[in-house]
């Protein structure tokens, strides 16, 4: 029996993440210093757990509404009302999901017919080209450029657009780039998605994670909340990346249809993470607030660091990803990062596996404790000095 | 205090050991700036000093006994609780003094190396003094968190995996 024949087509073209190879490589070595984790450093904060922890002992183990508990569904509006002045109904313009990764999933297989294009603009999360696939759609990728500090310009969608083109997936402030766009630059991305009647899937995970300027969630502008499938999540601004929490918020025919997935797939959400969920929303704030902080301070550090080794970097304005150039070395990102990997024993990710055009980039993520900063720093220097 | 200050005082305030440079680059500002800023807030005794949290059980053999200790006293006229504060807190065996609410008025905290020794303090020097009415004595069993650390953390480790989208 030929085993590998009975994998669908699909699924066997689709090419295993680049990431995969670097994370063997990495895993073999002990005192490696990790650049590479796209994860906060901090654990959970405590009242997020205690909470989760009550929830089991007064019994709550069972099932939830498919949708999410509308206890938490209520937080979330009223969270995306305070933070972003968003309106969506608890009742039926928002579902709790398995993490954002599961809110992208549900979204694309909800609107995604066989043939379908979507538009992905690289370098982006792992996940959305295969993702589109997977929804039998197909992938149409822009490159963002380096000149524009990789945010993606309103004529690079209209060239990508076809009479095949569903939707577009933004990634607002994006991995692995860092990039923050302004209220008024996703303003000229929408007068184009408008014009072209285009549904818009708003990645804002790294939303509360900006440093510089004020936040514009992309349904707030004018027109654009009617054609948004707001995708978030609890990993990033509330460190809860293993308690795989997220939801999406949009219109509710849209939610309704992503439910009705939702149910026959994976019923709900895990309970006792909807508990702690809930928890972060009420009384979380405090513990957000001192993590962008020490983002921010980190931020700024690794960035100045890395200018000064000759790695050149712009200010990263969310997220926490530092995205320097490594041209300067005439390396390629893969043979960077697997050199500096064997020699001084730093992992970060080379920038072409998030897309082409982060050929000449490495992902560092800052999301690491200052005293590993600033030694991967240090290494960084030692490799640096042996090639410039 | 501005909003710089407080972000220096609470680098400082988790590691007083981070070097100017390092606060310079974490808070975005250079090097002279920080080391002017500091030298500010020693001047205005927002800054008192920097002390380094030790383990002691972790070196001496012996390890050091901690008594903290409920007073309660009469207060003088005019000067109310702090001249028999003063009067407490001068002793160098007194590490830490309190005027507390509720049922007791000073909270004493007193560090030796044998329960005797503090014992014979307390009844020699600090129940003695004309002012203190009473004193209950608690002996410090074990330290799990002072001051925000917690002190037998094995947590540090990363337990996440190295390389993750
Ligand atoms: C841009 C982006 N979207 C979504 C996710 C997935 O997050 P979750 O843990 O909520 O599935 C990630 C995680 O790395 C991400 O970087």
């Amino acid at each position: 029996m030929n085993k590998v024949s009975y994998i669908s087509r699909n699924v066997a073209e689709l090419k295993p993440s680049g990431i995969r190879r670097f994370f063997d490589l990495a895993a073999q070595m002990d005192d490696v210093i990790s650049l590479g984790v796209g994860e906060p450093d901090f654990v959970t904060p405590w009242n997020f757990i205690e909470q989760s922890f009550h929830a089991l002992e007064q019994g709550y183990t069972s099932y939830t509404e498919n949708a999410g508990m509308i206890e938490l569904r209520k937080e979330i509006s009223s969270y995306l009302q305070k933070s972003f002045r968003l309106d969506y109904s608890p009742d039926d313009q928002v579902i709790v999901s398995v993490g954002a990764s599961q809110a992208i999933d549900l979204a694309l297989r909800t609107i995604v017919d066989q043939g379908d294009e979507v538009i992905v603009a690289e370098p982006s999360f792992v996940a959305y080209a295969p993702a589109v696939r997977l929804a039998g759609g197909t992938p149409v990728t822009i490159q963002t450029q380096p000149e524009y500090e990789f945010k993606l310009q309103a004529h690079q969608i209209e060239e990508a657009i076809t009479p095949r083109t569903k939707a577009i997936m933004l990634c607002n402030p994006n991995n692995p780039t860092g990039t923050f766009l302004s209220g008024d630059e996703l303003a000229q991305l929408a007068a184009v998605i408008e014009r072209h009647d285009l549904l818009v899937l708003s990645d804002e995970i790294y939303a509360e994670l900006t440093y510089d300027e004020t936040y514009t969630s992309f349904p707030s502008i004018d027109g654009m909340k009617e054609r948004t499938i707001l995708i978030s999540g609890f990993s990033k601004a509330f460190a809860m990346t293993g308690w795989r929490l997220g939801y999406a918020a949009g219109p509710s025919e849209i939610i309704a249809a992503m439910v009705k997935i939702h149910q026959y797939t994976m019923m709900c959400a895990p309970t006792m993470a909807q508990h702690a969920a809930l928890e972060a929303l009420k009384n979380g704030k405090p513990s957000v607030q001192e993590m962008i902080e020490s983002y921010k301070q980190r931020r700024n550090f690794i960035v100045s660091s890395l200018n000064e080794l000759g790695l050149y970097c712009p200010n990263p304005g969310g997220a926490f990803y530092a995205f320097p150039s490594i041209k300067a070395t005439g390396l390629t990102s893969a043979e960077f990062a697997e050199q500096l990997l064997q020699e001084e024993h730093v992992a970060v990710i080379p920038g072409d596996v998030f897309g082409e055009s982060g050929e000449g980039y490495i992902r560092c993520s800052y999301a690491t404790s200052l005293k590993q900063l600033d030694e991967a720093m240090n290494r960084m220097k030692r490799f640096m000095e042996k090639r410039v | 205090m501005n909003e710089l200050e407080i972000e220096l005082l609470k680098l400082i305030e988790r590691n007083a050991n981070l070097e100017a440079d390092k606060i310079a680059k974490l808070m975005g500002k250079d090097i002279e700036e920080i080391r002017e800023l500091i030298k500010e807030l020693e001047k205005k005794k927002a800054i008192l000093g920097y002390s380094t949290l030790i383990d002691w059980a972790k070196v001496l053999d012996k390890e050091e006994v901690t008594a903290m200790v409920d007073v309660k006293v009469t207060p003088a006229r005019g000067v109310g609780f702090d001249k028999v504060a003063e009067r407490i807190y001068r002793f160098p065996e007194v590490k830490a003094v309190y005027l507390m609410s509720g049922s007791y008025d000073l909270s004493v905290s007193i560090k030796g190396n044998t329960m005797t020794e503090i014992g014979r303090f307390i009844s020699e020097k600090l129940s003695t003094l004309e002012s203190v009415l009473s004193t209950t004595t608690h002996f410090v069993l074990k330290r799990y968190k002072h001051d925000g650390i917690i002190l037998e953390d094995n947590d540090e480790e990363d337990k996440r995996i190295v390389v993750s989208p």
